[in-house]
């Protein structure tokens, strides 16, 4: 009795239920999530559910066996189970009120480390980059909580910490590549040792916690994002010999020493404070070490395509003109602008950044200096505005980052209209609808001069007049000819009313060969088609709908955006005549 | 009756803190209570006695007034009061008109003459009584006293406050202490200081226990060393002296696997943001009202979009997003519950994808337009049939008329009313016989055109005529009749009168024999052969194998092909015997047409299939088609040219190229090279049947809008 139905061998001996995994690992639900959480594991979809099930179709989640004996080696297994004794025996104390047993097990309270999940989740560092995206999301987010009880206190207060190294880490390495302003918060994407590591910060607001959410897995995910992140933050501060944890320039702590720092806050948080700003660097292991240029060594290697050389030299070239984007300009922020990131943006790509000495600590120079060049503002106007600075919106600054270059200010004065945000993540394969503003940026980025908007608008007017001629021209000739016989008929028939039977002239079909030739070449391709076979045809009917689909979402845009260009054009004229 | 508890102070002399309680217990008649008549003692008994001592200022009023002679009932309750008050009481019992009903509602008492007992058990009369309100009045203004004139609850009394309880009423409407004497910020005198004093703070001796050791410490001690030695209690842990944080990857091997085991799937990463996803977007990205609409009508797991696209003119006008914890929590649940599957994604061109065929021009000839229309029917051609030589067609049509066309030209040369709906018509494909057999109701007839050469004509109607009855009459499942007269001279020449509805007529390539469809499921009868020359039926079939759709003759062989509705059976005429069964693969086969080699079949079903057959490779279909989008309903090979067409419900007519080689070993190639459209769809019916013409590359179909088409 070896038959399949026995489900003693194959894929059903390969998985195994997710309660059963439990028993088999003597854990309760919640601490066998947690487990599952700290190494990783995750539930697997087996190709045969049914035999994979014993014949019964129920839905159930499925994990691999060789998983859960992984699980069972696990010695945090083991502090779980501590952990549930202690529970035990401490609420027993504080049943029977022995308040010395009480603080002598608190003392002794079982405490495990992840540091050897995260050695063996990312065997090597560039593993652990590349996981990165998911721990710093929850890191900032978790690090705008406020105190209240939905995770402990020290979370928190680490997870800050733990950003705010990371956030050093990147304005001293200027590796942050593309920030992006959206509805949900800004997204910022950095290249860390060759990886692109994309996180997502919130705006600064009070969080209306739901009440649908389980934060118990937040946090479990939290602990292991956090140790991660700490081993991630000493590994990259080697990288580049800075100190670890951070510590301020002693140039720039000198600077930074407030009159009135003791009344401020305690000296641990005002530190990280300082250190929040960003406006100060870092401290080094060698004091002497400058930042040296990295020249790409020119190894003659025979057969090089010598293009593929210059155009990573070419490559390189940008990227450093990309850093190097805001040195020599001096910013000021103006309170109503999000500080944080802004400073933060403009640090990473080598900006100098200050704001009102009242709004934060760390603030290295006053409005009234008169070497600012730009002054970021959110508001529709400045009181008192000096003449030798740029008064921009909070706008520009990221726009030129994703842009690579210093966008005109004019489009981003006070009060002015902003242009289109766009994503900088968006890359657009041929066939996608790409909008204007996109095009136009392109064209700055080659190197086109951009034009000015009055002239645009003449242009534009006159290019319309041209249209219309265009089209004029573009009327079917063979039509004009019809529209001149017509008239000649019409012209006879007006000369002797008396209508008379008339042969006229029949007319050559006119074959145009090129139309022909595509014709054909579509009919052969339809008669191709339907010799498929059944499998290939559908296949490529998928295809097919699927490009349709993208060409028809693209067709929709540029529809929509005509149309709206139409109606604001015809209210801009509508005003120019009540004028 | 009730019992009260009296509890009297006697004071003593010195007025000391510490005084005696003497109770007394009465039994006193009490009026009833008015509206609680059965309380029972004990519900106000321990209210009295709780009472807070010394803390009634009014108690302090009743006690003084009078200068101590007439003393309430009240003070019994406040002998502190009554001691600060400085009340050296002598108690007179002649004037102690205290009321020892207790701490009662006095209005229990408002019905009687006496408000309550003194000591003695005599009644305490209430006072008379018999000023109003004008009397009041003068009293207010002419007595001078009246401001300190209080009346005595308990004994209904008035009572002028004395100068000192006047002063204590004041003092403590300030809030001040009762007593003057008090002083409430006296400097505090620390006895039990931190200091160590050269004298003890009380005279007494050590105790004996103080210099012994203590049992129950030694006990304690005990317990716990007992404890430790057991290992129930676990001496503190040391302290972690390792750094939170360290160079984790030192030592990293490159080439670790990951613990786990080699099939782990990396997570996936977000999905990164687009255009519509901005503060500012562009203004195409937003939604308009109906789309908006729709976004919130539709569930959140089938949005495209997990949030609406929303513009803000500027960064500071930027709210916090609702949905990020919801979102981050999401991301959570994903990474750790949803199952993980590698999904391999055929990347792969389209173009790829259509098989590489023989150009169609390469393939020339075929037909490419419709050239001609004959028109005249007025109801659904049915059935179409191409004379041999190649001049001639006919079409039978449910108006219950045959038409004979010029091809060349396009003209009705004659019209023949067999009166009932034609079914299938078909010329004898002997080039010099001129018969047309037509099938209608039930009965099948033999037209003789009398078109084209006269001698054949004339031919024929000899070669019909000639007939000679036999000797035996044989009973016959037809009657053959020959008509005369009128119909004679209409061009019948014969009536097979069958015993049900005809569906298809079909000639042997003889021209001699003749196969008749009678479709019905139980009957043996369904097909007959008949024989003109010798007017003699057959019925080759003594079961039924099912529903017969249509037969076929072999182009050379004693072969013939019977249509069931799923299969295609090849019976053997000579040995009688049944030599294959074709699986069609389709659900109701609708025609058929054998390949002038005679090598292969094509059935067109009403599942919009055309199946191939190759004889000799299998009883499989070679191939299968599904060109047509709609039923098939006919379908034909050329004689001479590698053609095949089916036509359709669907309107069209598709020529295929199908080049049957000599050579076995190479397969048929079958290429479609034209898709001819020109039938109306009428009544969902579009082409009823395609012939091709005997020499040229021409097809003719007829169609339910009642023209036939010629494409050239």
């Amino acid at each position: 009795l070896g038959g399949p139905e026995n489900y003693e061998s194959g894929s059903a001996t390969n998985y195994i239920t997710r309660n059963k995994a439990r028993k088999k690992l003597q854990l309760s639900l919640a601490d066998f999530r947690r487990l599952c959480i700290l190494k990783g594991i995750y539930p697997h979809e087996p190709k045969h559910k049914k035999k994979v099930n014993k014949g019964s179709t129920a839905p159930r989640t499925f994990y691999l066996l060789k998983d859960i004996r992984f699980l069972m080696h696990e010695p945090i297994v083991g502090k779980f189970r501590e952990y549930k004794i202690f529970v035990r025996k401490l609420r027993k104390a504080y049943g029977k009120a022995e308040w010395t047993s009480v603080g002598r097990l608190k003392e002794n309270k079982p405490s495990y480390k992840l540091d050897h999940v995260i050695k063996e989740r990312y065997p090597s560092f560039v593993d652990a980059l590349r996981d990165l995206d998911d721990a710093l999301s929850m890191c900032f987010l978790f690090s705008t909580f406020a105190r209240t009880g939905k995770c402990h206190v020290q979370t928190i207060q680490l997870c800050r910490r733990l950003t705010v190294e990371w956030m050093n880490y990147i304005v001293t390495s200027r590796s942050l590549r593309k920030v992006f302003l959206s509805i949900k918060g800004i997204y910022y994407q950095a290249e860390v040792l060759g990886q692109t590591v994309t996180w997502l910060v919130p705006y600064q607001f009070a969080h209306d916690h739901p009440t649908d959410v389980d934060y118990r897995v937040m946090a479990t995910f939290t602990e292991m994002y956090t140790t991660l992140f700490g081993f991630v933050n000493f590994r990259l501060y080697q990288t580049l010999n800075l100190v670890y944890p951070p510590k301020l320039d002693c140039r720039s702590e000198v600077d930074l020493k407030g009159e009135f720092e003791e009344d401020y806050a305690m000296d641990s948080e005002s530190y990280l404070e300082k250190l929040s700003a960003l406006s100060a660097s870092l401290a080094r292991v060698l004091n002497t070490a400058e930042e040296e240029e990295a020249q790409i060594d020119q190894f003659p290697v025979e057969g090089v395509d010598l293009e593929q050389m210059e155009a990573r030299e070419r490559e390189q070239k940008d990227q450093d003109a990309h850093k190097r984007l805001f040195e020599d300009l001096k910013f000021f922020l103006n309170r109503e602008v999000p500080r944080e990131s802004l400073a933060f943006v403009l640090r990473c790509f080598g900006a100098q950044v200050s704001w009102d000495k009242s709004h934060c600590i760390g603030s290295t120079y006053d409005v009234t200096d008169e070497t600012i060049t730009h002054h970021i503002v959110d508001r529709p106007s400045v009181d008192k505005q000096y003449i030798n600075r740029y008064y921009v919106q909070p706008q520009w600054v990221y726009d030129s980052i994703n842009c690579k270059m210093l966008l005109p200010v004019e489009d981003y004065f006070l009060g002015v209209n902003l242009p289109p945000h766009l994503s900088p993540f968006v890359e657009e394969k041929d066939g996608d609808y790409v909008p204007p503003e996109k095009l136009k940026l392109m064209a700055l980025q080659r190197g086109e001069k951009p034009v000015a908007e009055q002239e645009e608008e003449e242009e534009e007017e006159e290019e319309e007049e041209e249209d219309d001629e265009e089209e004029e021209e573009e009327m079917d000739e063979e039509e004009m000819k019809e529209e001149e016989s017509l008239k000649t008929i019409e012209k006879q028939r007006a000369q002797n009313k008396v209508s008379s039977v008339k042969v006229t002239p029949g007319k050559m079909k006119t074959e145009n060969k090129v139309r022909m030739e595509q014709e054909e070449k579509a009919e052969e391709k339809r008669l191709a088609i339907m010799m498929m076979k059944k499998k290939e045809k559908y296949l490529y009917d998928k295809i097919m709908f699927g490009k349709k689909r993208t060409v028809r979402e693209a067709n929709k845009l540029a529809a929509k955006r005509k149309a709206h260009d139409e109606a604001s054009k015809g209210e801009k004229r509508k005003k120019k005549t009540k004028q | 009756m009730m019992v009260l508890w009296r509890v009297v102070r006697l004071p003593r002399n010195g007025g000391g803190v510490a005084g005696r309680w003497f109770f007394f217990f009465f039994f006193l008649p009490h009026p009833p209570p008015p509206s609680r008549r059965l309380r029972s003692p004990s519900q106000h008994a321990p209210a009295q006695r709780s009472r807070p001592a010394g803390l009634n200022p009014c108690a302090g009023l009743n006690k003084s007034s009078g200068g101590g002679e007439a003393a309430s009932a009240c003070e019994r309750w406040q002998p502190d009061a009554l001691a600060q008050m400085g009340w050296q009481g002598e108690m007179t019992s002649d004037c102690d008109i205290r009321n020892t009903v207790g701490n009662i509602p006095m209005e229990w008492y408002q019905d009687y003459p006496h408000v309550g007992y003194d000591l003695d058990g005599k009644k305490i009369f209430k006072p008379i009584r018999n000023k109003d309100e004008l009397d009041e009045f003068l009293d207010k203004m002419d007595n001078p006293d009246y401001w300190r004139t209080v009346r005595d609850k308990m004994t209904g009394a008035d009572v002028r406050l004395s100068d000192e309880q006047v002063d204590l009423v004041h003092r403590l409407q300030r809030g001040q202490f009762g007593d003057i004497n008090f002083k409430e910020y006296e400097p505090y005198i620390d006895f039990f200081s931190s200091e160590t004093m050269i004298h003890p703070v009380t005279n007494r001796p050590q105790d004996k226990r103080s210099f012994i050791p203590s049992l129950i410490e030694k006990q304690k001690v005990g317990k716990l060393v007992h404890a430790i030695k057991m290992g129930w209690i676990k001496p503190r842990k040391p302290r972690d002296t390792t750094p939170q944080y360290y160079d984790l990857w030192a030592q990293e091997d490159p080439n670790a696997i990951l613990g786990r085991h080699k099939m782990h799937v990396p997570a996936p990463k977000m999905r990164l943001p687009g255009h519509e996803e901005s503060y500012n977007p562009p203004p195409e990205y937003l939604l308009s009202e109906e789309e908006k609409l729709a976004w919130e009508q539709q569930d959140p797991e089938d949005r495209k979009l997990s949030f609406l696209p929303q513009r803000f003119s500027c960064l500071r006008a930027v709210p916090a997003f609702s949905r990020f914890i919801h979102e981050r929590f999401e991301r959570c649940l994903d990474l750790y519950l949803c199952p993980r599957q590698r999904k391999m994604r055929v990347n792969v061109n389209p173009e790829d994808l259509i098989p590489k065929m023989p150009k169609p021009k390469d393939l020339q000839p075929f037909p490419t337009t419709q050239s001609l229309v004959y028109r005249g029917h007025t109801s659904l051609v049915r059935s179409i049939s191409v004379s041999p030589t190649g001049q001639w067609l006919v079409s039978g049509s449910d108006d219950g008329t045959v038409r004979f066309w010029e091809i060349g030209t396009g003209r009705c040369m004659k019209t023949v009313d067999v009166g009932g709906a034609v079914k299938s018509v078909a010329w004898n494909p002997n080039p010099s016989i001129c018969l047309v057999a037509v099938a209608f109701n039930e009965s099948v007839v033999l037209l003789n055109p009398a078109l084209g050469d006269r001698l054949v004509v004339s031919a024929t109607d000899q070669l019909v005529s000639s007939y000679e009855e036999p000797e035996e009459a044989r009973e016959q499942p037809v009657q053959w009749a020959a008509p005369a007269g009128k119909e004679h001279d209409a061009g019948h020449r014969l009536h097979l009168a069958h015993p049900k509805a005809v569906r298809q007529v079909t000639w042997h390539s003889k021209g001699d024999y003749l196969a008749c469809v009678t479709p019905d499921g139980g009957s043996h009868q369904q097909v007959l052969i008949h024989q003109v020359s010798k007017r003699r039926t057959q019925n080759p079939f003594r079961r039924s194998k099912g529903l017969v759709q249509c037969v076929s003759f072999h182009p050379t062989r004693p072969f013939f092909f019977v249509a069931t509705q799923r299969h295609v059976r090849v019976y053997n005429l000579i040995k009688q015997e049944l030599s294959k069964k074709l699986q069609a693969n389709c659900k109701w086969i609708s025609s058929m047409a054998v390949h002038p080699g005679g090598d292969n079949v094509i059935c067109g079903s009403y599942d919009c299939r055309l199946t191939w057959f190759d004889l000799d490779l299998a009883t499989k279909p070679y191939k299968v088609l599904r060109h047509h989008k709609k039923a098939l309903r006919g379908v034909a090979y050329h004689k001479h040219y590698p053609l095949f067409a089916s036509g359709s419900d669907d309107g069209s007519v598709i020529v295929c190229h199908g080049m049957v080689y000599n050579d076995l070993l190479q397969n048929p190639l079958i290429v479609p090279v034209k898709v001819l459209k020109g039938h109306a769809i009428t009544h969902d019916l579009g082409v009823l049947d395609v012939t091709f013409h005997p020499s040229q590359p021409w097809v003719f179909s007829s169609g339910a809008d009642g023209t036939v088409r010629l494409f050239t």
